[in-house]
């Protein structure tokens, strides 16, 4: 990759930050050039970021529709999954999926509503509502 | 002295090269990423991210800092924790004493990265070199941000003690003494031929250019027809992990050229310089790889997992070649 084709179309997922890139300048040396994005990384980025609000959105109708407990979709919008909310409350993913009925999911206890709500940090009344 | 903050392309090497340069020996990045031998690939479909799995294009984390101790004469100390309060009051000791400190954190909680990359990877190495005295805000130079950030206690203690694959048990290190000039004849020869032993001979067929075979098999067996969504979430994982993850562009090949470029001017072995051109070819054709693969992803192209299937394997093919020829003028 030669200086001139470092991609500088931008990257709405980097936020406005620039990354730093090799590439051969005028005198045939690698060296590091700023780079303010490549559309390639950006339609990864976007693919993945979608595929978890595609999640969360989902999760949302359904808890609307009184299918699933508000931690289901607080669980996708903080980017996790069943597997690793078990491994940060210490909790078997069985009692997790069971705590993603709506029935359920009302008559916790204070103590494990409020280690839901460290582990995505969330107050115990932001857990309860899905918005 | 005050310390100096550069802008990286990857984590671990970028935090130790400036770590380095402030202990007196000024070493790039690409330098500190070479003489490690941390150039790879790895196909791991046992761990799974979101349900997908791990592509690297480099070796294991803390594999750089490691690396670096015996070729630099360089004793580093790693310190995890049982607790976030032993952690942090450890940290502050150590700053206090006007150390510096590299952590392993998680992307996800740490506030100054971009909304859209705050994933849940933690492997990311950042440096904090003090405090602010008024807001008690950790100072840190986390290599791929183009400048020094800050940091709120809270956040950080998040960051340190994320839980998941790699967890960072609030991982610290720092190097005790300091580094020396190295053999450079001695040292540089036996890192490079080491990177090609991992990429030609690994005993295990998902590493080295035999997993980017494996890859390019799993590609094939994806079902383009029945799951096209499910395909394209998997493509799209493998461009993540060669660009989107500070890798300095195609998959760590760019960053290992420009070693190898130091490296034939250090031992005056213009072959190398050869080579390196040679790497960057190949890291153009990842390149490629990950323009074709994002096309397929928006439809700008048939979704046609054969086809990237026969690129890999074309590459598999031009870097099993190049080693050879690299292992050969070392």
């Amino acid at each position: 990759m030669l200086d001139s084709e470092v991609p500088q179309e931008g990257n709405s997922t980097l936020g406005g930050q620039r990354k730093a890139m090799y590439a051969r300048g005028a005198d045939g040396k690698l060296h590091i050039v700023q780079s303010a994005g490549w559309e390639v990384e950006e339609i990864v980025t976007r693919q993945a970021v979608e595929d978890l609000n595609r999640l969360a959105e989902d999760a949302r109708q359904r808890v609307i529709a009184g299918q699933t407990s508000a931690l289901e979709y607080h669980m996708h919008k903080a980017r996790m999954d069943v597997p690793l909310l078990s491994q940060v409350t210490g909790l078997w993913q069985w009692r997790i999926r069971r705590h993603f009925r709506p029935d359920i999911f009302q008559g916790l206890s204070a103590g494990l509503l409020k280690r839901y709500g460290d582990a995505m940090g969330l107050t115990v009344e932001q857990l309860q509502k899905a918005e | 002295m005050e310390f100096q903050h550069s802008h990286a392309s990857h984590c671990e090497s970028g935090v130790m090269s400036s770590m380095l340069r402030h202990l007196g020996l000024p070493i790039s990045e690409a330098m500190a990423f070479g003489l490690s031998s941390a150039l790879s690939f790895a196909y791991l479909p046992i761990i799974k991210i979101n349900g997908l799995p791990l592509v690297a294009y480099r070796m294991p984390p803390k594999f750089i800092i490691k690396g670096l101790q015996k070729p630099l004469g360089l004793k580093m100390r790693f310190e995890t924790f049982r607790s976030p309060e032993a952690g942090e009051q450890r940290l502050n000791e150590l700053l206090d004493a006007g150390r510096l400190v590299g952590m392993q954190t998680s992307v996800f909680w740490l506030p100054y990265m971009p909304e859209d990359l705050r994933f849940h990877f933690n492997a990311h190495n950042v440096l904090a070199y003090g405090r602010d005295a008024a807001s008690g805000d950790y100072l840190l130079s986390d290599p791929v941000v183009e400048t020094t950030v800050t940091c709120a206690p809270a956040n950080l203690r998040r960051a340190r003690f994320a839980k998941g694959v790699l967890a960072p048990k609030g991982l610290l290190y720092y190097p005790e003494g300091k580094p020396s000039e190295p053999d450079w004849a001695k040292v540089l020869p036996k890192a490079i031929k080491k990177t090609t032993r991992i990429l030609l001979d690994s005993p295990i067929p998902i590493i080295g250019v035999r997993g980017i075979r494996r890859l390019a098999n799993a590609i094939e067996r994806l079902d383009a027809q029945g799951k096209p969504a499910a395909a394209k979430m998997f493509i799209g994982q493998i461009v993540r992990m060669q660009e989107e993850i500070g890798t300095g562009g195609g998959g760590f090949r760019f960053i290992y050229a420009a070693f190898l470029q130091e490296a034939a001017e250090r031992l005056a072995r213009p072959a190398l310089n050869e080579l390196s051109e040679a790497l960057v070819d190949i890291g153009d054709e990842w390149r490629e790889f990950a323009l074709s693969t994002a096309r397929m992803i928006r439809d700008r192209e048939p979704l046609n997992p054969a086809k990237l299937a026969d690129k890999l394997r074309a590459i598999a093919d031009r870097e099993q070649a190049f080693f050879r020829d690299l292992r050969r003028a070392a």
